[in-house]
């Protein structure tokens, strides 16, 4: 009897040990960005069911959150959609890689009585009316634009995030891009000082904002590409810089980043692009890494997940409402990546 | 064992001392309950004290102008919360206002002999349900039915009536009047369990007194009971109001988040639970000071009502007797 329970334990050792010893298991975590989250959390699934050893976990919980949780060493990346400032990337002593990993767009979500779609809406007239100062559908900017359309004489109601949010931030900047009074009243951020009336109402998250729009009649709203492709909204059309009407979609949104050339730290900002069939609220939304992991076979991990990414992960990029990177930028990226060691 | 009641045995008597079990299962008992309340002191202590931690920055830099701003302008600097708190306070007191009326007469129904009994905890089973319904769902709904049901009503109050302050502004879909009525439903449980509880302890006996003096069943109910059970109803409110103060998600999804301060029902409000629900999860450093500084506002708004229900219950006792 004693023999055998040596011998048992012996075994349970010897297995213990032949685990430990084969499953060389790499688990890298990462935070931040939530409007790419359904599209990082696709890859990093599949990346870590063909990879072997590996798993990805990525959380949610917004860009200045993951930021914050990458300066505090709680998470091995971090994921967001206004990249990093400058002070912080100074606090970061093993140096910081941003990569900008896929783009999307913001659309205009509207609800109008007999749900006419194809709504137009000039620069003027949309960068007004998120500034207040567009009161009524029936306004005659409006009605001018879009002269087959028989407009209500309702009040518009804008809805914005009640959260803070990095797509307010795309949003605000390109609005500030556009109307220097809405920069000098509101300016740009993860959340602004909306005008306070009535007929401004906030809701929380793109789901928030959406199931606003709609259930109110006459109301508009900024909300993810992606996110109204799936919830079936109609959105306006946006004239762009060049004073063309443009349908947001995977090909405007490639002719947005097409527009602008990729800086060698690959942060660019997209917050009036050139060109015709621009669409004009487009936006990259990066991923940041330690130049410096002090540990080899996790930076080989990151190293295989970007290339994952920048391969397989694009090809399934438009399905999900985002933007494929242009091949040049793809390029770019990859070069940067060798840097994560 | 040496107990307290270690007397001598009497072997003819029925009734003996506890036994050294018996005094062990209690003491032990008596030292676990002190020890349960203790931890929750405690943790309310706890609680407070980091709140209070990281408040005392964001109170020290703003002091009372947050207290009195009506602008929360981030990228200013600018910490207003008075629009919230107001909106904190109307939207609790309406929702208490309805649910009050309608979870006590609900109360008095189900209790004062109108229905069977089987019949009746039927009836209190189902609204204890609908505190089961989590609060998101109660925000869905609420986007979803209720705002579409009112919306005639208010659009017809808002051009007949637009002169009476609550009623002027158009409703624009989330604003102060949904929230409130959502979080009167949701509160409801509180108020009909509670009452319904007190007006149940209310001896027998007094009922039968009152109609013995020949009182009609409503003038017992109205004049008797209700009278009989007042401390407990009162209580029921003071509950209710404590839950609808604090109540975060669903107020988020339906009051509108706009920082304005208006008697309008129509018009969109803000509350202290949904702006704190909003703004943490990105919220910078500084932010957070002045997040945790409303957090304290909060439980203070909280607090008071509490001993000022307390206060107030008291006093009406005192003037019944």
């Amino acid at each position: 009897m004693k023999r055998l329970m040596k011998s048992a334990a012996l075994a349970v050792s010897v297995s213990l040990f032949a685990s430990s010893a084969f499953a060389e298991s790499v688990r890298l975590t990462g935070s931040g960005a939530s409007f790419p989250a359904p599209i990082y959390l696709t890859w990093f699934k599949d990346f870590s069911k063909n990879t072997a050893g590996v798993t990805v976990d990525y959380q949610s919980k917004g860009s200045g959150a993951g930021v914050q949780d990458f300066l505090n060493k709680t998470v091995d990346f971090a994921a967001s959609d206004s990249a990093m400032k400058d002070e912080e990337i100074a606090k970061v002593a093993e140096g910081v890689q941003l990569l900008p990993m896929t783009a999307g767009e913001i659309v205009l979500a509207y609800n109008l009585p007999g749900n006419p779609k194809g709504l137009k809406l000039p620069r003027d007239v949309y960068s007004d009316i998120f500034l207040g100062k567009i009161t009524q559908w029936n306004d005659p900017k409006i009605a001018a634009a879009n002269p087959d359309l028989k407009l209500p004489a309702t009040p518009i109601t804008v809805v914005v995030r009640a959260d803070s949010s990095g797509t307010t931030a795309v949003f605000t900047k390109h609005l500030s891009a556009i109307n220097p009074a809405f920069k000098e009243a509101l300016g740009e951020g993860n959340t602004v000082n909306w005008p306070a009336t009535d007929k401004f109402i906030k809701s929380p998250k793109n789901d928030g904002i959406t199931a606003t729009v709609r259930q109110t009649p006459g109301a508009i709203g900024y909300i993810e590409y992606g996110f109204a492709k799936l919830a079936k909204v109609d959105f306006a059309v946006l004239q762009n810089k060049a004073g063309q009407y443009v349908v947001p979609n995977a090909e405007s949104g490639a002719e947005a980043l097409a527009a602008v050339k990729m800086p060698e730290n690959l942060v660019a900002w997209l917050p009036d692009p050139d060109g015709a069939k621009s669409y004009p609220i487009t936006s990259y939304t990066w991923m940041i890494f330690r130049k410096d992991n002090g540990n080899p076979a996790k930076a080989k991990a990151m190293r295989d997940m970007i290339e994952y990414s920048l391969t397989e992960g694009q090809k399934i990029a438009d399905s999900m409402g985002y933007i494929p990177l242009p091949p040049s930028v793809v390029e770019q990226v990859r070069k940067a990546s060798a840097n994560i060691q | 064992m040496n107990t307290p009641f270690d007397i001598p045995e009497n072997p003819d008597s029925a009734c003996r001392p506890p036994s050294a079990k018996d005094f062990l299962v209690d003491r032990i008992f008596r030292a676990l309950a002190r020890i349960g309340v203790a931890l929750i002191l405690a943790l309310v202590f706890a609680l407070i004290f980091e709140v209070g931690r990281k408040a005392l920055p964001g109170m020290e830099k703003h002091g009372f102008d947050v207290l009195f701003g009506t602008v929360w302008d981030v990228n200013q600097g600018k910490y207003g919360i008075l629009p919230a708190i107001w909106g904190t306070l109307y939207s609790a007191f309406i929702a208490l206002l309805i649910a009050g009326f309608f979870g006590v007469s609900m109360a008095i129904f189900l209790t004062q002999d109108f229905l069977p009994a089987k019949l009746a905890a039927v009836f209190r089973t189902i609204v204890e349900l609908l505190a089961a319904i989590p609060s998101v769902v109660y925000g869905l709904w609420g986007i979803y039915v209720v705002i579409p049901a009112i919306r005639p009503l208010t659009a017809w109050l808002n051009s007949e009536l637009g002169w009476i302050p609550f009623f002027g502004t158009s409703l624009s879909g989330p604003g102060l009047l949904p929230a409130a009525l959502v979080l009167a439903i949701m509160i409801l449980p509180t108020v009909a369990a509670v009452s319904q509880d007190a007006l149940t302890s209310v001896p027998m006996k007094t009922k039968q007194a009152a109609y013995g003096l020949g009182t009609t069943h409503w003038e017992a109910i109205l004049k008797v009971m209700v009278p009989s059970a007042a401390t407990g109803i009162f209580g029921s409110l003071v509950l209710g109001l404590g839950r609808a103060l604090g109540e975060t998600m669903a107020l988020a999804m339906l009051v509108g988040n706009a920082n304005t301060i208006t008697v309008s029902l129509f018009a969109p409000a803000n509350t202290l639970a949904a702006l704190l629900a909003l703004n943490f999860p990105e919220a910078g450093p500084t932010e957070v000071e002045v997040l945790m500084y409303a957090a304290l506002v909060l439980m203070f708004i909280t607090l008071l009502v509490n001993v000022l229900g307390s206060l107030l219950m008291l006093y009406a006792q005192r003037g019944n007797k």
